[in-house]
């Protein structure tokens, strides 16, 4: 890089709108939601919302014709990275929706929760569009402090605070694990810029030793983010633990987060170096389908299961990213998107059911759900339906991309690995729906849930399914992206 | 107006009116009923210019639509039917309208999901039989499943929650298999077109590949020895409805699916393990008649009667192989098809109308056991005459629909192996010693209890259902020209489709 030079650094700035945005809302809002009273904290709820919303808009009204970089050639917009950021803005506007009723009954309607969430949020941005090491690393930190902080949020509770300083603990072993791997590349390739890796890998350093162990590095660094076995020792017990609106919030956009961080540095970094930690990623993947799927049947806590089932859908979306082509890439995004879609949905039917003094979190707590509300019955069974891959639902058409990926490199082994795990998986999904379905309920309990919420869910539920019945637009979205 | 798209108004039409119903509520069972009703009948109605319609002569797709779907994967929604898969939709349909009507009363408990359900599960089956695009007829398919998890799942009988999902992931792991062959396929020919992946050179290596993974799915759905266990489970847990389009429609996808994919698709694969499939269908219809023979529930004894039967499906399908290997000469081979495809419908109406029977008797007793029955004949005479009538046919005798397909069938099998006719013909001496025996238990015989004692015949709306699946029954032994002539052009396209080698150069 040359001299520093003011011009430089500015003349991108506009591309870095909805992120400089989205941090002066969170400053904002953090300085409001001090004059707001407790009873009127929903206004923060509001505002971040608000503030999400159009940061979307925002991040849709960047104008890009292929890649560009700005600040120094640190942040990089393309189409994936809109793409992405819109997804995971939406998504966590929906969690915030999905959160406020549930934080009212505790009595932990905090306004922290939301500018937390904001930044959490803004560090995924910020990570998405990381064309630097340093980037990443930013955006990567900035998000896993606020979730460090988001699972304790809950002060009173021990159990948020023992996952809380268990996800802190593994998770800074992460992170310094990532400094370590990012030191080693930055050290063999002599550059900081992810183009400028790539183009060191490209030339010759692929079989370079010391980039392998580079390598290695971060793919602990990425398998601990995703969850992937055998770094997912966080992910149940950090479910399982916070309380059910920050697992919402964990279990959701943050995926988006891993999924670039993947993506940037393995493909636009270390692309050239495929075969080595295409390789890594195989064990990983499989691991991660075998023991995610048959751990989750013996669970009995719904956020523990649904903590397993990521833990198995992580070793899907590795199976797009490890096949190394673009149709591959294509496939993770996609599987990336509709996961994080059908989780936030999923854990939204815990919020909706949980009431005072009751968390829902059983999967017993679903019993006889059809006959209490056979609308939101059905809502659950889609997301169950589609966790498992059974069409007409969209997971059906993100595991079908994925398979197709992993036959496009012949690697037919893994694909029927693949399926059979799958197999496996839709046991337990089924037992939620044989809950709701075919048991009597235990709990009479209205539900109840303010309109707003169930207009959302329900929302999300149907697009679940008509994404289901007609996916061309998503597969549109993902082959633009990755071409 | 709407002549060019026959074929999905006949699936969205249930589909579409299944979740009417569902919208209907359970609070309201009498709407439920009169509304799924009319939709089933509408549909029926809707199915029948098929068949009018129908033009014999040609083996190409009939009635089909084309539009785009999903352009990135190159997926259409394709839709069209042939001789063979004409007849089997209209079995959906009408058989559809019989478990509604059979349903009317016997089902008090969520009325509304109970008939939104088979509405739902009627679409997609329909669906399944029409799709020319593979990845369609995959997600038609597996949302089978899904009703008739809920369906077992909800109405069934005790043990339900064991059948049902028992049923769903034996089912599931067999699809997913088959999923992963159709996008081998569509990787190398490009696209999703079943008529393309049937042209599509293939080495034997690949074509077993395949050829195993679609084994995985069909037999499991026919189900064919050794993994047939889901279905006695299956069957005498799920409700009278579930039953009769199980064995009616459901284990006709497994057939359907041999004939449309695994023999088109990897001919020589076919050829190659044909002895594989001809050897379970013949332990499935000997080794299994005797199981049946040994049942002490009435439901399981028609379940493993079932197995045995479909035997004849698969022995059909794949005993041309076997003609050609020893006579050298094609004659034969559509002769063997023609009976698949016809024991497909006769055991459908059969099986069908037998589950009605046990349907039928267990709302009076409430058990399923033949120890609890004996001499209903004296209690329900007219019911007692169409039993029996079910029961011969079910045994084959000539002038019913069951004599036809297992007649041609071993006769086609003579021209394979004198053995392979042999043991096929075993089933009429079993088929005839396990459903006479039933009959001799459950309705001949002095009054068993002052249950049967009890029992009132058949009413009305009974009295139809048994009554049209009667004529049927009969209409199809005693004059099967009609389907046998609307189907001859598909079979003898088929025999050519599968004699030919697709390895490629």
């Amino acid at each position: 890089m040359n001299a520093f030079s003011v011009a430089a650094f500015t003349s991108g700035l506009n591309l870095a709108t909805p992120e400089i945005f989205l941090a002066l809302a969170g400053c904002a809002i953090l300085l409001l939601d001090l004059l707001i009273g407790d009873s009127r904290r929903h206004w923060t709820a509001a505002l971040s919302i608000a503030a999400l919303l159009v940061t979307a808009v925002l991040a849709g009204g960047v104008e890009v014709n292929g890649p560009v970089t700005a600040l120094g050639g640190m942040f990089l917009v393309d189409a994936m990275s809109q793409a992405l950021k819109i997804v995971a803005l939406v998504i966590v506007a929906v969690a915030f929706v999905y959160s406020v009723e549930y934080m009212r009954h505790r009595g932990i309607l905090k306004g922290e929760y939301f500018v937390l969430g904001l930044f959490a949020t803004l560090g995924i941005l910020v990570l998405i569009s990381a064309a630097s090491l340093v980037t990443v690393y930013l955006g990567l930190e900035l998000l896993s402090l606020c979730l460090y902080a988001m699972v304790a949020f809950d002060r009173d509770s021990g159990r948020s605070a023992e996952s809380a300083i268990k996800y802190f603990v593994l998770g800074s072993l992460a992170s310094g694990t990532l400094l370590y791997g990012m030191s080693i590349i930055y050290g063999v390739t002599g550059s900081l810029d992810l183009g400028s890796i790539a183009a060191a890998v490209q030339g010759g350093l692929a079989t370079n030793i010391g980039l392998l162990f580079g390598i290695a590095f971060v793919i602990v660094a990425i398998g601990f983010k995703f969850g992937a076995v055998p770094f997912h020792m966080w992910i149940p017990d950090v479910y399982e633990g916070s309380p059910t609106c920050v697992t919402l919030f964990v279990g959701s956009a943050p995926k988006i987060a891993a999924f670039a961080l993947a993506m940037r540095l393995l493909v636009d970094g270390l692309g050239g170096a495929q075969v080595d930690w295409g390789q890594m990623l195989v064990v990983l993947s499989v691991l991660s389908m075998a023991i995610g799927n048959v751990v989750a049947i013996a669970q009995t806590n719904l956020k523990r299961m649904l903590g397993y089932s990521t833990i198995s859908h992580v070793g899907y979306i590795l199976l797009g990213i490890l096949a190394g082509t673009s149709q591959g890439y294509q496939s993770a995004m996609f599987y990336t998107i509709t996961y994080v879609i059908v989780a936030a949905g999923s854990f939204g039917m815990i919020l909706l059911l949980s009431r005072h003094g009751f968390e829902a979190d059983r999967i017993e707590d679903f019993k006889g759900l059809n006959a209490r509300s056979p609308w939101f019955a059905g809502m659950m069974a889609i997301f169950m339906f589609s966790l498992a891959g059974l069409p007409p639902f969209i997971g059906f058409w993100a595991k079908l991309g994925v398979i197709q990926a992993v036959l496009g490199i012949n690697a037919v082994w893994l694909a029927v690995v693949a399926v059979l795990f799958s197999v496996v998986g839709a046991y337990y999904y089924l037992r939620v729906v044989k809950m709701m379905y075919f048991d009597e309920p235990v709990d009479a309990a209205r539900i109840d849930g303010s309109p707003l919420m169930r207009a959302v869910l329900s929302a999300n539920a149907l697009l679940v399914l008509l994404l289901g019945i007609a996916p061309g637009a998503l597969f549109v979205v993902c082959a633009h992206a990755l071409p | 107006m709407f002549s060019g798209h026959l074929l999905s108004i006949l699936i969205w039409l249930p589909i579409v009116g299944g979740f009417a119903v569902l919208a209907v509520g359970n609070d309201n069972p009498s709407t439920a009923r009169w509304a799924s009703l009319l939709v089933s009948v509408a549909t029926l109605a809707a199915s029948v210019p098929l068949f009018t319609r129908f033009d014999p002569h040609t083996a190409a797709m009939q009635f089909v639509e084309r539009s785009a779907w999903i352009p990135s994967v190159n997926a259409h929604f394709a839709l069209g039917i042939d001789g063979i898969a004409m007849p089997l939709i209209l079995l959906t349909t009408f058989t559809t309208v019989l478990v509604v009507i059979a349903g009317w009363g016997s089902v008090q408990k969520r009325v509304a999901q109970y008939f939104g359900a088979f509405l739902i599960l009627e679409g997609a089956m329909i669906g399944v039989f029409c799709a020319l695009d593979a990845l369609l007829f995959y997600v038609f398919w597996e949302v089978m499943l899904i009703p008739m998890f809920i369906i077992i799942g909800v109405w069934g009988g005790p043990r339900r929650v064991y059948a049902t999902i028992k049923f769903f992931l034996y089912t599931f792991l067999g699809s997913l298999l088959m999923l992963v062959a159709l996008i081998y396929l569509h990787l190398k020919s490009g696209s999703y077109d079943l008529a393309a992946f049937q042209r599509l050179p293939l080495s034997l290596t690949e074509q077993t590949m395949i050829f195993l993974a679609f084994f995985a799915a069909f037999a499991v759905k026919v189900p064919m020895w050794p993994v047939h266990t889901w279905l006695p489970d299956a069957h005498v847990e799920a409700p009278t409805g579930g039953s009769v389009i199980l064995a009616a429609i459901m284990l006709k996808m497994g057939g359907y699916g041999f004939l449309r994919l695994s023999l088109p698709i990897t001919p020589d694969a076919s050829r190659e393990l044909a002895w594989l499939i001809i050897a379970l269908s013949l332990i499935a219809v000997v080794y299994i008649g005797f199981v049946a023979l040994a049942q002490k529930d009435m439901k399981k004894l028609i379940a493993y009667s079932s197995i045995a039967h479909m035997g004849f499906v698969t022995l059909g399908a794949f005993v041309g192989y076997k003609i050609l290997a020893s006579t050298g000469s094609q004659t034969g081979i559509a002769m063997a098809l023609d009976g698949s495809v016809v024991q497909m419908i006769s055991h459908g109406l059969i099986s069908g109308a037998l589950f009605l029977c046990v349907g039928v008797m267990y709302d009076r007793v409430h058990s399923r056991e033949i120890d609890a029955y004996g001499g209903v004949v004296n209690t329900m005479p007219i019911f007692a005459s169409f039993m029996v009538l079910f029961a011969l046919a079910n045994a084959g005798l000539p002038g019913t629909s069951g004599f036809v397909g297992e007649f041609l069938v071993i006769l086609a099998s003579f021209k394979g192996n004198v053995w392979y006719a042999f043991f096929a013909a075993v089933t009429l001496i079993l088929g005839a010693a396990y459903t006479l025996w039933l009959v001799k238990r459950v309705i001949f015989g002095p009054v068993a209890n002052e249950k049967v004692a009890a029992m009132k015949d058949l009413d009305g709306r009974e009295f139809l259902v048994l009554g049209v699946l009667a004529i049927a029954v009969l209409f199809v032994g005693l004059w099967p020209a009609p389907l046998l002539e609307a189907m001859h052009a598909s079979t003898q396209h088929l025999t050519q489709q599968l004699l030919v080698s697709k390895i490629g150069p």
